[in-house]
């Protein structure tokens, strides 16, 4: 009766031993991906004394806000622009140099450091007696306002997201075959021409992804702003900590909050593959 | 040193109709030479092939022609026109790759019509010629196919129906039927001959497969070690084959030494033979080239040698029989005929059979008969 038993579990456990590999994961998930989720959206039918509401929703859709979540989707694509434009030529230069392995890692290893301490370093270098400002008192140009700009904001954004371009827009250029540029040189494309025609197409999906790991993050930035840009540049990002840290309105933070989401989902399935 | 029949075909070379002439071209990789001073040339209208193993130069002359690459000594030229400088976009020649390398994110029609709309051709026209071109290689109504969706041979096809679309006087094939498994790779043997002769421009064809060769060709070059060591017909590389190597790589060979004791007189095996060939120095050492399939095989005493069956495989249309002679001198022979392992018999072969060569594998090739 025992031994039957015994066996019954031991044919059971061979079947699930697949799911039982599964459950750290799902746990892992369920505790620190959808809970958390599910909280934000809980939270963000509260309002700050606690009572249920749907204000905040009507709330997002006021001029305020509807102009904060332009100005973020602004510095995002601007961020986004400026990386790629860097990033794809220092990608393609890169696949051509001797040794590759070697820069990129040169190009990733910023990543390694904390980003805490990377912003800090700006605001020397950017501050009034740093580094930027004596060069241009050098060149004769005078000490200038960079720190708490538009500029310094983006500047920095481009700087700390440029790996995250590069990379997978790397990696498509090394999957490109080869010989397909040599098929388009063949066929009488120019240099220009192969890029356009060939190349590039054939990277998008490099671009795509490495355009989706720099806008989603900088969508929700507010690190870097509250640091570089001050209180010049407002997004969604410093708003959410606002309402969260400051005015402890946790139900108005919680309503952006699910409205980044649901603007990042809809930038995945965008600029996601659909094969 | 190049070969002399090489030079020999240079000789009038301003009266032929010559599209491509590599003149002493030499490509240096890191200071290793992959192609060692090179001439020849390359009439219109035939099918050539370039053949040899691989890392012996082959490709290296297809990628010269093309323009992916420049020679590091030595001038290409091209009727009469040195294109070193000329870049591959600039060339009046189209390549069929070895992986095709179609374009993945285009379909067939785009594919075949790339080189037209580079030449800002109008769409009426790219419509007809993709259209004819596709025809050409029986692919009509594949036009709105993804490449993801073709088999081998199809885009075999496709690759093949994209360079000609472009009307090139050449068309370099670089081991276009490597990929395709061995019945279709027959079948486009006979397709891509025939479709050199409907064109009527000239193919350069690589291989490292010596049937292929042989079975397509009008001109094959025989490469090894980044020089040319025969040029000729298929018939001449396979009869009369101007060295070791080449007799060893182009079908196989009965290889042995020997000595010319004086024009049309060889000795090897012990024996003295009548051939063909002239032109040695006397009891000059050399290198022998029996066919199997041109030894006989006989009765021990009527054979002009006698060897002893050492073992027999059964190859289908043929028994290819391994046996020794009394000198220890290994004989493969082809017959129909089966032989007894241990079995004596006898070796009869025509004085035309024997090929004398001189000694060493990087002959200078002169052969003169």
């Amino acid at each position: 009766m025992l031994c039957t038993w015994g066996r019954w579990m031991m044919a059971a456990m061979r079947h699930n031993v697949r799911n039982l590999y599964l459950i750290p994961y799902v746990l892992w998930i369920a505790l620190f991906v959808a809970a958390p989720i599910l909280l934000i959206v809980y939270y963000s039918f509260f309002d700050i004394e606690g009572k249920w509401t749907i204000a905040n929703y009507e709330k997002f859709f006021t001029p305020i806000y509807l102009k904060m979540a332009l100005n973020s989707f602004w510095y995002a694509f601007l961020i986004t622009l400026f990386s790629l434009l860097i990033a794809y030529p220092t990608a393609y230069f890169l696949t051509k140099t001797k040794h590759k392995q070697l820069w990129l890692l040169l190009i990733i290893l910023p990543t390694w450091v904390n980003l805490l301490l990377k912003a800090y370093a700006f605001l020397g270098i950017f501050g009034t007696f740093g580094l930027a400002n004596a060069i241009l008192e050098m060149l004769g140009i005078g000490k200038k306002q960079i720190l708490f700009t538009d500029f310094s904001f983006v500047f920095v954004s481009v700087y700390i997201f440029i790996p995250f371009m590069v990379l997978p827009i790397f990696n498509a250029l090394e999957e490109l075959n080869p010989s397909l540029v040599d098929a388009a040189r063949d066929l009488g494309a120019s240099a220009w021409t192969t890029f356009r025609r060939v190349v590039f197409p054939l990277t998008l999906d490099g671009v795509k992804a490495g355009c989706q790991a720099v806008f989603i993050p900088s969508l929700s930035l507010f690190m870097i702003t509250r640091l570089i840009a001050g209180n010049r540049v407002i997004t969604l990002g410093t708003a959410v900590e606002e309402h969260f840290l400051v005015t402890q309105d946790w139900g108005m933070g919680a309503t952006i909050a699910v409205f980044l989401m649901i603007a990042m989902a809809v930038i995945i399935g965008l600029t996601g593959n659909r094969k | 040193m190049i070969g002399s029949p090489i030079l020999h075909t240079m000789e009038g070379w301003k009266l032929k109709d010559a599209i491509i002439r590599f003149e002493r071209v030499t490509k240096l990789y890191d200071g290793v030479a992959v192609l060692d001073d090179v001439s020849f040339e390359i009439e219109r209208g035939k099918f050539y092939t370039l053949l040899g193993p691989s890392g012996c130069g082959k490709t290296t002359i297809l990628r010269l022609i093309a323009g992916f690459i420049e020679p590091s000594h030595g001038t290409i030229y091209f009727h009469d026109q040195p294109i070193n400088q000329v870049p591959a976009n600039k060339r009046q020649v189209n390549t069929v790759f070895q992986d095709y390398a179609l374009f993945p994110h285009l379909d067939v029609f785009e594919n075949v019509a790339f080189g037209l709309r580079i030449k800002k051709m109008k769409q009426a026209e790219i419509d007809k010629k993709v259209k004819e071109a596709l025809r050409f290689v029986n692919l009509e109504g594949y036009e709105n196919r993804r490449i993801q969706e073709m088999s081998g041979g199809q885009r075999q096809r496709v690759a093949i129906a994209r360079a000609i679309v472009n009307e090139p006087e050449v068309l370099l094939l670089d081991e276009p039927l490597s990929a395709l498994d061995l019945k279709l790779r027959t079948e486009m043997q006979y397709e891509l001959r025939e479709l050199q002769r409907r064109l009527g421009i000239t193919f350069i064809f690589v291989t490292h497969d010596q049937e292929e060769a042989l079975a397509m060709s009008d001109q094959i070059f025989v490469l090894n070690k980044g020089k040319i060591q025969q040029s000729g017909t298929p018939k001449d590389i396979y009869d009369e084959p101007v060295n070791r190597f080449v007799a060893d790589f182009i079908g196989e060979s009965n290889i042995l030494p020997g000595r010319m004791i004086q024009d049309f007189l060889v000795e090897f095996a012990g024996k003295q033979f009548e051939c063909v060939d002239s032109g040695f120095l006397p009891n000059e050492h050399v290198e022998i080239v029996i066919r199997p399939e041109d030894l006989e095989m006989t009765a021990p005493e009527r054979g002009k040698l006698r060897v002893r069956v050492d073992s027999l495989l059964f190859r289908g249309v043929h028994y290819e029989i391994c046996a020794y002679d009394e000198n220890g001198n290994e004989w493969l022979v082809h017959s129909t005929k089966k032989a007894e392992v241990g079995e004596e018999i006898g070796l009869y072969f025509e004085p035309e059979a024997i090929h004398v060569m001189h000694m060493g594998e990087m002959d200078d090739g002169r052969h003169e008969t």
